[in-house]
């Protein structure tokens, strides 16, 4: 199918691209690397006046070490996540997810930021900046702010975002020495995972310390597992692991789809949970 | 596996030939149909309903005429005069309801999708927008989507002037009554089985491009299609353009899978359109477009019966199917359940068999022919109740298929459905596929994980198939109403430089057949490969042919140029004996050249004949100047290709993911032209059996929308979702063509689907699950599970009982159930 | 109107676009290069794949206006000179394709898989092309065909 007709600004900066947006109001769209908004735009579930391709600031792009942070372009291709030195390093559970994201094409021109301010529930990466405990920078005309992950995400398809702001930046604690891994459960390969399950875990003599979890597509919005992430405080092996996963479901409200009923969703929370936390944990 | 292993003067047949078709294929020098472009083309886009059941009270066109780069814009009511209802070509029935099929809707609409009105643009983008400038009013009526109750009297009508919703009811029944047989039989089982609704998805979307001449009413249709022949037939009566006026091109098509099977209301569309324009036009699906336009395949409820003694020997079958017509009946649609009536019998003897197949409108798109057509749903039908009458028995299921099958020197064999089955070797095929498989270890395995307990099961699948394909004898065509004859042709042209064209009826869209014919035509008349050239799927180059479906091209259009080629060495022996002043009979033709019995060095080659008969010089007196010949088969019975699929999953039963640890399959597709050829067939055939037992279904809501509407919903599996398969074949030639060769394209295809779902069900039967409903998603194997856990386990279990009831009931609510209704584990 | 300027398959276009124009249907409809086909709109087929700037993209999810100042390399640029390349040859001699509808997408994806990982495993070959569906071959002499053109040994079949 074919997309809608719109108009299109390339800027060339952050300021220029804050601009645009804020001269267009509600009716213009960010593109950065398209992968989302493309397929909408061809089944015309999108018609966006405007399209303000962010694709060619070179700013937005790229790694780099802020002390005990790494500052992540918003620009950065899935495929340079994943294959980034810094991330695999510091952030290993991003690099990790990242690599389940759609397929290579699709990672070469995807984007990290894009990814975070689509504000799908299905898709990987919103959990995973949770659980990361990630900030994300955005910059509007009244200047840039800092949005913890936690406040970014508030509906379906919906971010923290103005209409005139530009997310610039993904913010992330550097999670040296925790464990991590991410357990993506889907029908097939490319499909949207039914459940995931982000977990970041330390340990500490031999037990948990603290645990971390993200769910994917458990909700409206991706979801911190609390419950869980309290109950594993101080697990000590497999079995209190598994205990405490049978809280991964606690406060999420799946939907129904083509793929899952909402109890089989939270189902798969405990499970996924408990295998993602045992492997993140090396007890598995 | 590659050219450069054979020796050169090895035969051409049975030899892993790289293919023709690949040059063009690898550097995109292709010809698809959307690749065509000519001067002052236009492009058509269709607007389609968006409810599947609706009176339309007003159209208006007008405003998309507004819009810039728009040539015109039509209502169904616009097109109406000339543009006949569209055909369907099988009325399986003499009261059979044949409901008017009008290629755009003008009253009614009947399915979501289903074409309301058309825009032609400058370019596809210009009428893509204008598209939403139609307007038009809908007067909701309601759905129909559940099978069973749609046959009820007070069910709303999908075409209320006909009075029912039930399109016909077949029936069969051969040998003994089968009522009399259970009432001797010792055991009984019965059960319900479901047919998903499928989706094609052959890559290359469809496209059709008209250019008329329209001065003189001359029209050429390149098409996407599987049937170039059948489709000019088809257009010509119902556009009314004479038949000699229209010439359809199949250029490079991208697959079928049968859904080019078809004659399609956007052919009909184009074609009135460029006729009322005088313009060429081109209309190209999208893909989400094409899962409401394009016809589905499957569609079933299947209830089943067998009677058998203890020791485990059938007596009798039963079974009743309610078949998904959808919203109109398409070029075969009653027919394939029919293609199945003759198939549920399969490999095994039994006294009795009754059949009825009950058609029935839905407000869905229409169902029609999907690679196997009716025969996958009948195996996979037969495949699953003769593995759970062995769990019932107590008996290993491979024992029970042996108890029961055909022996080998049974052959010929007419099974009580009234088939012969000209040859096959069961015992061989089987026997090699357990070695293969392992199948012994791995039963062990599997015990050794039922008494741990393990979280992740194992299953071993079995299917023991049989098919007929390569349609087919026109008598038989005829008995079963089919509207056309089976037979293919083909012709030989020797050309004067002693370069060979082999002219096809057959219509392939990624079979290989430029290879295969060559290699026939190649070895008959003792040419080189390389010299043969086969020309195919177009009206006026190929003016005779059946297409392409059924697995009919080689046991029927490769015999064809087998029997032409033959026809030419017989016209090429007499021009030899003359020149060499020999009699016929003292000639010998080997590898291109007729010699004369012991004086070697008196020889002329069929290249130097050719040129012979194009010079003309010197011909017996009597023989005309040519040697081409042409022929057409019509095969005096079906093809019988067999074989054992064995599959073995693991389960995790925790998340109810199923995976496919090993595949092991030996077909006996008779010999075989080309053996690199042939193992692709089967690979391709099995991934899309096993997509339906686990991965696909065309879901709909209970408003009639299709859910799973875009590629992203509905799951076809990648590269990264399937195993490896063992392939191996036995040979068992067939007797009913001088070749020996039977139809392969649908062999992986009937076969896998029983096997994987078997698999899946003997994983969990020790759980107490004795079916899962497909495909059996990871949510469906666990919700099994868990629904056994809860009844006991082996509460239900494989006892002697009625079907469940209600599966038909209401429709999946966006999702988890499909579309026939409620689960059916336990 | 935007105004681009691409490089594809060697030559450089200078255009004037729609915005919206797809780069699939630029190379198709404007440039003529019909080879890279169009298999679904919701980016999961891949038929489409082409390289832009040296990696996979699929050609029917970018803008062209987003391959401005780009170089695009489509199956039709692969054997300039007449020579195949390993991948196609490879297709070829394994069998790896039947219709040929999904073929330019596979190897341009097959050729992004063999650039960062040149003697991948078969399990490595099917998750790279986990973005390229065909309905014709069930994928394993496509597999095998990958592996054959990375220069490794690659099992042969159980076929009698």
């Amino acid at each position: 199918m074919i997309p809608p007709a719109f108009d299109y600004t390339r800027p060339t900066g952050v300021d220029e691209a804050v601009r645009a947006l804020a001269d267009a109001g509600e009716e213009a769209k960010v593109l950065a690397g398209g992968q989302s908004l493309l397929p909408l735009l061809r089944l015309r579930l999108a018609f966006p006046e405007l399209l303000v391709d962010v694709g060619r600031i070179p700013q937005l792009r790229g790694v780099r070490e802020d002390g005990d942070t790494l500052a992540i372009g918003a620009l950065t291709t899935h495929h340079d996540v994943v294959h980034d030195p810094l991330v695999r390093r510091h952030a290993g559970l991003l690099a990790a997810a990242t690599a389940t994201v759609a397929d290579p094409a699709v990672r070469h021109r995807g984007t990290l930021g894009g990814s975070l301010a689509h504000a799908d529930p299905a898709g990987d990466l919103p959990a995973v900046a949770l659980a990361l405990d990630a900030e994300l920078v955005v910059a509007g005309p009244g200047g840039r702010r800092t949005i913890p992950a936690r406040d970014f995400f508030v509906d379906y398809l919906q971010s923290a975002l103005a209409p005139d702001e530009l997310l610039v930046e993904v913010r992330i604690p550097k999670t040296d020495g925790w464990g991590f891994h991410y357990e993506k459960f889907h029908a097939v390969a490319q499909s949207w995972a039914i459940v995931g399950v982000a977990a970041l875990v330390r340990r500490d003599d031999g037990h948990i310390a603290e645990a971390r979890i993200g769910l994917t597509n458990m909700g409206s919005t991706p979801l911190r597992a609390t419950a869980a992430e309290q109950a594993l405080s101080g697990a000590d092996g497999p079995q209190a692991v598994a205990r405490a996963a049978e809280a991964a479901a606690e406060g999420t409200r799946p939907s129904q789809d083509l793929s899952a009923s909402p109890e089989y969703r939270e189902h798969l929370a405990r499970v996924l949970t408990r295998r993602a936390v045992l492997t993140a944990g090396g007890m598995g | 596996m590659t050219d450069q292993a054979v020796n050169a003067a090895a035969p051409e047949i049975g030899r892993a030939r790289l293919r023709k078709e690949d040059a063009r294929l690898i550097t995109g020098q292709t010809n698809w149909t959307d690749n065509i472009q000519v001067a002052g083309l236009l492009h058509l886009a269709v607007l389609r309903s968006p409810m599947a059941h609706a009176r339309i009270t007003r159209v208006d066109v007008s405003p998309a005429l507004e819009r810039p780069g728009v040539i015109a814009a039509f209502a169904g009511g616009d097109l109406a005069e000339g543009l006949g209802s569209l055909p369907c070509a099988w009325p399986v029935t003499e009261d059979i309801v044949l409901p008017d099929h009008p290629p755009i809707a003008v009253h009614e609409v009947r399915h979501a999708g289903d074409p309301v009105a058309v825009v032609v643009a400058r370019d596809r983008y210009a009428a893509a927008d204008a598209l939403e400038a139609i307007e038009v009013d809908y007067d909701p009526l309601p759905p129909v989507l559940d099978l069973e109750t749609a046959l009820a009297d007070d069910a709303p009508l999908v075409h209320s002037d006909k009075g029912t919703n039930r399109c016909y009811t077949w029936p069969l029944a051969t040998g003994e009554n089968f009522e009399s047989v259970r009432q001797r039989a010792e055991v009984t089982l019965r059960r319900r089985y479901h047919q998903q609704r499928l989706i094609p998805n052959a890559m290359e979307p469809r496209a059709v491009v008209v250019t008329p001449i329209a001065a003189s009413g001359e029209y050429t249709v390149h098409s996407a299609t599987q049937i170039p022949h059948i489709l000019r037939i088809m257009l010509a009566t119902v556009t009314g353009i004479p038949e000699h006026k229209l010439r359809v091109i199949a250029p490079d098509v991208g697959g079928g899978f049968g859904s080019k099977l078809q004659v399609y209301g956007e052919e009909a569309i184009a074609l009135a359109v460029a006729r009322k324009l005088g313009r060429p036009v081109k209309w190209t699906e999208s893909r989400s477009e094409g899962y409401l336009a394009t016809h589905h395949g499957r569609g079933m409820i299947q209830d089943i019966e067998v009677a058998a003694t203890r020791e485990g020997r059938l007596l009798g079958l039963k079974v009743d199917l309610i078949a998904d017509m959808g919203a109109y009946l398409m070029l075969v649609t009653p027919g394939i359940p029919i293609l199945g009536a003759f198939m549920y019998p399969a490999i095994y003897k039994m006294d009795a068999y009754e059949f009825t197949c009950t058609g029935v409108f839905t407000t869905r798109t229409p169902t029609d022919a999907y690679r196997g057509a009716g025969r996958p749903e009948a195996t996979f039908a037969i495949e699953r109740i003769m593995d759970d009458l062995a769990a019932e028995l107590g008996l290993d299921p491979v024992e029970l298929r042996r108890r029961n099958w055909i022996r080998h020197e049974e052959f010929p064999y007419t099974t009580i459905a009234g088939l012969t089955y000209d040859s096959g070797n069961y015992e061989a095929a089987t026997d090699r596929a357990l070695a293969l498989f392992g199948y012994d270890e791995l039963r062990a395995e599997q015990h050794e994980r039922n008494e741990r307990g393990d979280t992740v099961r194992l299953g071993i699948g079995v299917s023991t198939f049989t098919e007929m394909c390569g349609l087919a004898p026109s008598r038989v065509l005829r008995d079963l109403r089919y509207g056309a004859g089976g037979w293919e042709a083909a012709s030989i042209r020797m050309l004067p430089t002693g370069k060979v064209e082999v002219v096809t009826g057959t219509s392939p869209h990624g079979q290989g057949h430029e290879t295969c014919w060559s290699q026939i035509a190649a070895d008959v008349l003792g040419v080189p490969f390389d010299d043969v050239e086969v020309v195919h799927g177009d009206t006026r180059s190929s003016p005779q042919g059946m297409d392409t479906y059924g697995s009919r091209s080689l046991a029927v259009g490769g015999e064809a140029v087998h029997r032409a080629a033959v026809k030419v060495v017989d016209k090429a022996r007499k021009v030899a004996a003359h020149l060499l002043e020999a009699s016929e009979q003292d000639l010998e033709f080997t590898d291109g050249v007729f010699a004369v019995k012991g004086s070697p060095e008196a020889r002329r080659t069929i290249q130097e004949i050719a040129f012979e008969a194009f010079t003309s010089h010197d011909l017996p007196d009597g023989v005309e100047p040519s040697i081409n010949a042409e022929t057409v088969v019509d095969p005096e019975n079906f093809s019988y290709p067999h074989g054992t699929h064995l599959c073995a999953v693991e389960i995790d039963t925790e998340t109810g993911k199923t995976k496919i640890r090993s595949y092991v399959c030996v077909d006996d597709v008779g010999h075989v032209v080309n053996p690199m050829i042939v193992e692709g067939q089967v690979h391709g055939g099995l991934a899309q059996g096993i997509a339906q037992a686990l991965y696909e279904e065309a879901v709909y809501d209970d408003e009639g929308n299709l859910v799973s509407g875009t590629m992203a919903d509905y799951l076809v599996p990648s590269a990264a979702d399937l195993p490896d398969f063992v392939t191996d074949r036995t040979e068992t030639p067939a007797a009913s063509n001088a070749m020996g060769v039977k139809g392969v394209g649908e062999a992986g295809t009937i076969a896998s689907t029983p096997a994987v779902v078997n698999a899946v069900v003997d994983a969990l039967r020790p759980l107490g699950v004795t079916d899962v409903r497909m495909p059996c998603s990871p949510h469906r194997v666990w919700q099994a599970v868990r629904d056994a856990g809860r009844a006991g386990a082996g509460a239900e279990a494989g006892g002697t009982g009625p079907a469940r009831s209600g599966q038909s009931g209401p429709a999946a609510r966006s999702g988890d159930l499909g579309q026939y209704g409620e689960e059916g584990s336990g | 109107m935007t105004h681009i300027k691409v490089t594809v398959d060697g030559t450089l276009y200078d255009d004037e676009v729609e915005p919206r124009l797809l780069l699939a249907h630029y190379l198709r409809d404007r440039l003529g290069l019909t080879g890279t086909p169009i298999g679904c709109d919701t980016s999961n087929c891949g038929a489409c794949t082409v390289e832009l700037d040296g990696a996979s993209a699929k050609s029917c999810s970018v803008l062209a206006v987003q391959a401005d100042g780009c170089t695009v390399t489509t199956v039709q640029g692969l054997s300039a000179n007449g020579e195949w390349t390993a991948l196609q040859r490879a297709f070829h001699e394994r069998h790896g394709l039947q219709c040929g509808y999904c073929t330019p997408g596979m190897i341009m994806a097959a050729r992004d898989l063999l650039r960062e990982n040149p003697q991948p495993s078969a399990q490595e070959v099917r998750q790279a092309l986990e973005g390229n569906l065909c309905r014709c071959t069930g994928y394993q002499n496509i597999v095998r065909a990958v592996l054959a053109a990375s220069g490794q040994q690659v099992p042969e079949e159980a076929t009698a």
